[in-house]
């Protein structure tokens, strides 16, 4: 067999801008699964403007493939917008909760001085268990589990990651030409072809 | 019985209390619509009970099953450019569409589809002939949209409308509780949709690339061109034709672009891809730009990828962003309406002649005429060839006959060999594949093209999938002229057994009923003929016969599609036998 070039697969996020329709997760999910490309986190939300979603999606893909999905989402009636960015061109976060008990950290000191080392933040005290919030990249909120398994660590949750691209100035000004029967000169749709290899925009 | 002319409702001032049904009637009269193909059912009846009224503006067709409803809505929108209109039931009426929907989707056609739907409080219940319609049918689909409330239907038709027939045209499914189909409201007018802020149908033309692509064609020595459903989607066979004539390249077609430039043009060069002609398919390889037209580089065009046209530079014409680079890296990408952008670049482009380069494409055709073209038309053996049979309809036609195919080798041959002079004349399952599409589609297209004579060209494996239209075409009194190319064999997949697998003939062996029976149960005259001898004048009674004729022809059993690019190889392998 001949050697095969290694595939350039990394984490791509996409982000996309959508009209709040019911069933348009379902046809922006369909996209991934229809090519069995599995999504690693996805987060939907209201984005600042009324009336205007923002989803965030992380796969394992190639910059060809992410390309190419980005522009079968954009195709969708009800979305208006897609960009997609490695990790180094957004900042990016997760939020994680954990449950330990209470009289663990009442009573040993050194938890307590790990979890401020780990930028964690008492969200609930009971008599029973405690609940610890922290934010972070996905090593760093791993870690503390971790650290919090031999003390009795009893719940974890994590949630999706959110996404803010560097490059960006925000989505307020594109709306506006979107909402324009007879865009400008300076339509949106341009970027595309400036940029190929890039965004995709439409 | 009631049997007097009705007079269709007009438009209800603004402020006028109507039924959800009624809205929905009126969105249809408001878009033009003039045929529904349809089929009624329990959710869908407060529909139909509108309807009842409306006969005067809106012809029903009833079909016989919805998928045979959604195939006739297809060939009525290929046939018309307009939007084919499709109603069915909830749950099994709506499933039934799916095949239709997906084979319009591939190919671009558009349709609004209206589906009943249970009453809105029992969705979710697993309610009697419930389907979550909006979920099965959102992949296959440009758009969807479930409706539970009346007020909401003049709006998301407009939009349905729109939708489907802009940028690159498509298939919308609205589905329609029971409850808002019978809910009154306050009809405040409608209002055809135009702009809807999530879509673009077509971008602004970027003048650069159309400049970038006309120098790219003027300094060209061997340009090809290669032509798809696009051109006749953008209504542009005119901007096309000028294009070709000022710039002199020669041209070929996908299946779904055959007819846009007639088949006798002198820059015509024949059919693309795995049954496509000699010339086009090794020049493609040949070439040193490649101008792609409307079309979306398919597997069965493109053969092996990584071995195609590299040496070519690829300018690419399309309304849909989503197909530049898909499949074939661009150079120039000129992305928007051909109607718009072709007429830019003829402006920019050379006047040329390219006699020796389209002398070379003629020269290819000669050594396809000798290997394969001469004996498939004009046959020497004993048995009637499928290519004999559209050659001598051809003769009878003189190519103004809308064609329409099913899928398989009668499909490769028709699509090959059909002469077609008008635009809007050739009908066929390109992208899906879909078996059983001409008989309802051939239906559909004479709705949509009254004046035309329309010819279905089907095997005797599809038209057995959906021959229960043969129901239809009698209660409709519809003139379909039936031909049907019987080699007793489900003959495409047999000659890939053949070639590919050691002729292990597993499971094509496949038996017809007698067709000109069938069909003299269904009230349709038919002759059936095996004998060379009786051919012209079996073709001439079909098509001279006032209504639908089935003809059956008994055609040679064992005969292979060539020339033919095998599955996994590059265009320039192509095989002439």
């Amino acid at each position: 067999m001949p050697e095969q070039a290694p595939i350039a697969r990394e984490e791509h996020n996409i982000t996309v801008y959508t009209e709040n329709h019911i069933g348009l997760l379902n046809r922006i999910a369909m996209i991934f699964s229809r090519r069995k490309i599995n999504i690693d986190s996805l987060n939907t939300s209201p984005s600042e403007i009324e009336g205007i979603h923002r989803f965030n999606i992380v796969i394992n893909e190639t910059e060809e493939v992410v390309s190419k999905i980005a522009r079968q989402i954009e195709k969708q009636v009800e979305v208006l917008k897609v960009y997609y960015n490695t990790n180094e061109d957004v900042i990016w976060q997760e939020m994680a909760l954990y449950k330990v008990p209470t009289d663990v950290i009442a009573e040993k000191v050194k938890v307590e001085r790990l979890l401020r080392e780990n930028g964690a933040r008492a969200v609930v005290i009971r008599k029973d268990y405690t609940v610890f919030e922290t934010t972070g990249h996905r090593e760093e909120t791993d870690n503390l589990i971790k650290i919090l398994q031999p003390y009795g660590l009893i719940e974890f949750v994590r949630s999706a990651r959110i996404a803010i691209i560097k490059d960006s100035d925000g989505f307020n000004r594109k709306l506006r030409e979107f909402e324009r029967t007879e865009p400008g000169h300076e339509v949106v749709e341009n970027e595309y072809l400036n940029s190929r290899e890039k965004v995709f925009t439409m | 019985m009631l049997t007097q002319e009705k007079q269709a409702p007009t438009l209800p001032e603004t402020d006028t209390v109507i039924s959800g049904s009624q809205a929905l009637l009126h969105a249809l009269q408001v878009e033009g619509v003039d045929t529904i193909f349809g089929y009624p059912g329990g959710a869908i009846m407060p529909i139909y009970d509108a309807l009842y009224d409306f006969e005067g503006d809106l012809k029903h067709v009833l079909v016989r099953h919805e998928q045979g409803g959604i195939h006739a809505g297809q060939g009525y929108a290929r046939a018309s450019g307009k939007v084919g209109v499709v109603f069915a039931t909830s749950g099994p009426g709506a499933t039934n569409l799916v095949t239709g929907l997906a084979d319009a989707q591939i190919d671009s056609t558009p349709l609004v589809c209206i589906t009943g739907q249970v009453f809105a409080h029992l969705l979710g219940t697993d309610a009697f002939q419930e389907a979550d319609v909006i979920g099965i049918t959102t992949p296959v689909t440009k758009w969807n949209y479930q409706i539970t409330d009346a007020t909401e239907i003049p709006e998301v038709l407009a939009k349905a409308f729109h939708i489907a027939r802009t940028g690159r045209p498509g298939p919308v499914l609205i589905d329609i509780t029971k409850n808002a189909q019978l809910q009154k409201f306050n009809f405040q007018g409608y209002t055809p949709c135009d702009h809807i802020r999530s879509y673009r149908p077509k971008p602004i033309v970027r003048q650069e690339y159309i400049k970038q692509a006309a120098d790219l064609i003027n300094s060209a020595q061997k340009p090809f061109v290669l032509w798809g459903q696009g051109v006749m989607l953008g209504s542009a066979e005119q901007e096309f034709k000028a294009f070709l004539e000022k710039s002199g390249i020669p041209a070929a077609w996908t299946i779904m672009g055959a007819g846009a430039l007639p088949t006798d043009h002198p820059q015509n060069v024949g059919m693309l891809g795995m049954h496509g002609n000699y010339g086009p398919n090794v020049m493609t390889n040949e070439c040193d730009v490649l101008i792609a037209i409307g079309m979306r580089f398919d597997d069965r065009v493109t053969g092996r990828l990584d071995k195609y046209a590299k040496q070519a530079k690829v300018i690419h014409l399309d309304i849909d962003p989503a197909e530049i680079d898909k499949n074939v890296k661009t150079t120039v990408p000129v992305w928007g309406d051909c109607k718009e952008t072709l007429p830019l670049l003829t402006q920019l482009v050379e006047q040329k002649q390219h006699s020796e380069w389209l002398a070379k494409f003629r020269e290819f055709e000669q050594k396809e005429i000798d290997a394969v073209i001469r004996e498939e038309l004009f046959p020497t053996s004993a048995e009637m060839t499928m290519g004999e049979v559209i050659q001598q309809l051809n003769e009878l036609t003189q190519g103004e006959a809308i064609i329409v195919t099913d899928v398989g080798q009668h499909q490769m041959v028709a699509c090959r060999y059909a002469k077609l002079n008008q635009t809007r004349s050739n009908i066929t399952s390109g992208g899906l594949g879909t078996m059983g599409f001409a008989l309802p589609a051939a239906i559909g297209a004479k709705f949509g093209a009254p004046h035309r004579t329309v010819v279905a060209v089907i095997g005797d494996g599809g038209v057995q999938m959906t021959i229960q239209e043969l129901g239809t075409i009698m209660q409709s009194g519809i003139d379909v002229k039936i031909l049907i190319l019987n080699n007793q064999f489900l003959g495409m997949v047999r000659q890939w057994q053949e070639l590919f697998h050691e002729r292990r003939y597993s499971f094509v062996d496949i038996t017809s009923p007698d067709y000109v029976m069938v069909a003299q149960g269904y009230g349709i005259s038919g002759r059936k003929i095996d004998q060379r001898e009786d051919l012209t004048n079996a073709l001439q009674q079909m098509l001279a016969h006032p209504g639908s004729f089935l003809l059956e022809v008994m055609v040679t059993k064992e005969n292979n599609v060539f020339p033919m690019v095998p599955q996994g190889c590059s265009v320039s392998e192509i095989r002439l036998k």
